[in-house]
């Protein structure tokens, strides 16, 4: 993730790993295309026809380069942002040339200057991605990023606090047991949030949160973790496993004489999957603060995956079930 | 000394019973209390009343099976109705309804001076059933969502969702769901203002859910087929026939028409 720390006056590459980006690019050069056909073809019914033409070249040189960009990206992360520019211009360049040499024979009247094309295009979009990425950082990412750090609800806190001073008496072990877990909770809590953790950790924390409602709710909240088919290595979004059980808690056992929150934690492919189910009271009121828990987790899956995390919320069989699939990132490959 | 004040405590979470009841015997001294009691829910509150009296109830919100605001509808139509205070960890809607209607309530982790000066006021001034209902409507719109209803020593609640009509006969109030009768210590009058929007009076002893109406015939008098005769309403999922008055004829036309 971007930081404050990082330079500002260097150039910021698109991450060509993403999905989301190969998909910008190709809208973008498509759309560019799509008007410089325009202006070439004068009149409208040429209009489809001059693009066609222009998309021989165009969509064969955007592919190519993306496919490079992607296989060079580790590589290219480690230049300065400026060199790294000027190399992805040129590995368009060198596209766009080959792209036209190939065609060449095909359509000899074609394909003139090609590669000055790729180079506009190419520092175009490294442009406009640049912007794009400073509009919305990094003090801008950070601050949103800061308010969507899951808050735990204040409803939890004082609860909490009021069971431990109810065992105070009866049980002090137990009580410091539980005002250790509320601790460690809020130094997570409370600490930088902004880099993606390993999923180990967040099931550790995940696991004291449920020790503490324990404590409240004694036997009416059980838990059944699913997580052997699950990498502990898997980088996931800080504090997002525990706010998700509190939803499940808050909303699904709470106004129940008991429940069972399943977590299931696995990988799928490429994929890591965190799914958890809850019953649904019968006379549940849609409160709007579920909504908000995972309105402000898509957003931050958003921010640190684009488009390749999702999450889905669906009520079936009496159940409710939050899904969350993200990429399947581990430390020392990113 | 004045008797010692009988306190129910109401908690869906074990520990904070306990805090509740430890915190009452440190100030047993200067106020002193006896815990008659203790509820994990208002069901179970409900039923455990039916065989002891209290004076004040400290009263959780969020429970299962019933909750606090429901519980302390059912309590304001108790005689003697015992004071109500509501004890919550954090629900900034009803803690807005509760200054609003001037009632008072606790907030969790409970203080020990807090939980004394509460209870003072609970048995200077306890808070009235219309100040309860009147928060109670702001917090969970539409009164209760039970029917109480005694039945040899047991607590029969009665989901308002269920029942097909209310009809006043002597000196009780039957209500009747799909499965069976029920005998309420309530007067049709109160429970129309209570849930004008759902029943309709069609007769000067009958309330019928709105939802519960099938459609009308019209009854002649076996001798006289030139008579208007009167309507007779049908219910939806029964056989049964409900005489519609004459007098109320023209309000439960217009009530079907609009």
């Amino acid at each position: 993730m971007a930081s404050i720390r990082e330079n500002l006056q260097a150039l910021r590459l698109p991450d060509f790993c993403n999905l989301g980006t190969w998909l910008r690019v190709l809208l973008a050069v498509n759309a560019m295309a799509l008007a410089a056909a325009g202006l070439l073809a004068g009149r409208f019914e040429q209009w489809l026809l001059q693009f066609s033409m222009t998309a021989v070249y165009v969509e064969p040189t955007t592919l190519l380069s993306l496919v490079v960009l992607y296989a060079s990206q580790r590589w290219l992360a480690r230049l300065p942002g400026v060199l790294a520019g000027m190399l992805v211009v040129l590995v368009a360049v060198g596209a766009g040339s080959f792209c036209a040499a190939l065609i060449a024979p095909l359509d000899p009247e074609g394909g003139g200057r090609s590669w000055l094309w790729s180079a506009l295009v190419a520092a175009v979009l490294l442009a406009w991605f640049d912007l794009a990425v400073r509009a919305r950082s990094p003090a801008v990412t950070e601050a949103k990023m800061m308010a969507l750090t899951a808050r735990i609800r204040p409803h939890f806190l004082f609860n909490s606090l009021n069971a431990v001073l109810g065992v105070m008496r009866s049980d002090p072990r137990r009580a410091e047991a539980a005002l250790e877990e509320l601790s460690e909770l809020f130094r997570v809590l409370m600490r930088d949030n902004r880099e993606l953790v390993p999923l180990s950790e967040e099931i550790a924390l995940a696991r004291q949160y449920v020790e503490l409602e324990r404590l409240r709710l004694g036997d009416r909240l059980s838990v059944r973790w699913d997580v052997e088919a699950c990498p502990p290595d898997a980088l996931v979004p800080p504090l997002m496993l525990q706010p998700l059980l509190e939803n499940a808690v808050y909303h699904g056992v709470e106004p129940l004489p008991a429940g069972e929150v399943v977590v299931r934690l696995a990988r799928q492919d490429d994929r890591v999957l965190i799914e958890l189910t809850n019953p649904c009271p019968p006379q549940a009121i849609a409160s709007s603060g579920n909504h908000m828990a995972l309105a402000n987790i898509r957003e931050r899956l958003l921010l640190f995956f684009d488009i390749e995390a999702t999450l889905e919320a669906e009520q079936a069989a009496g159940r409710y079930r939050v899904a969350i699939r993200l990429p399947y990132r581990r430390r020392n490959v990113l | 000394m004045t008797a010692a004040l009988r306190v129910m405590v109401v908690d869906d979470e074990a520990p904070a019973r306990t805090r509740l009841r430890d915190l009452l015997g440190d100030l047993a001294s200067a106020l002193p209390t006896q815990i008659v009691v203790e509820a994990s829910d208002g069901v179970d509150a409900l039923e455990k009343l039916e065989a002891a009296e209290i004076d004040v109830a400290l009263i959780d919100i969020r429970m299962p099976r019933m909750d606090g605001i429901e519980l302390a509808r059912q309590l304001g139509r108790q005689r003697p109705a015992p004071a109500v205070i509501f004890v919550t960890a954090y629900d900034q809607y009803a803690v807005k309804a509760f200054e609003l209607s001037a009632l008072d309530y606790l907030l969790k982790p409970v203080r020990a001076s807090r939980l004394a000066e509460a209870l003072r006021k609970a048995r200077q001034a306890p808070a009235t059933t219309e100040a309860i209902d009147r928060a109670a409507e702001q917090i969970a719109p539409g009164g209760r969502r039970h029917l109480r209803c005694s039945e040899r020593g047991k607590v029969l609640l009665v989901p308002i969702a269920e029942i097909l009509y209310l009809k006043a006969e002597m000196k009780y109030v039957t209500a009747r769901t799909g499965e069976r009768e029920f005998l309420l210590e309530e007067s049709l009058a109160q429970l129309e203002t209570e849930y004008g929007e759902r029943f309709l009076r069609i007769h000067r002893n009958c309330l019928v859910a709105r939802s519960a109406i099938a459609g009308f015939v019209r009854e002649h008098e076996s001798s006289d087929t030139d008579s208007e005769g009167h309507w007779l309403l049908l219910l939806r999922d029964s056989t049964e026939r409900l005489a519609v008055s004459r007098r109320q004829w023209p309000q439960v036309k217009a009530a079907m028409e609009g």
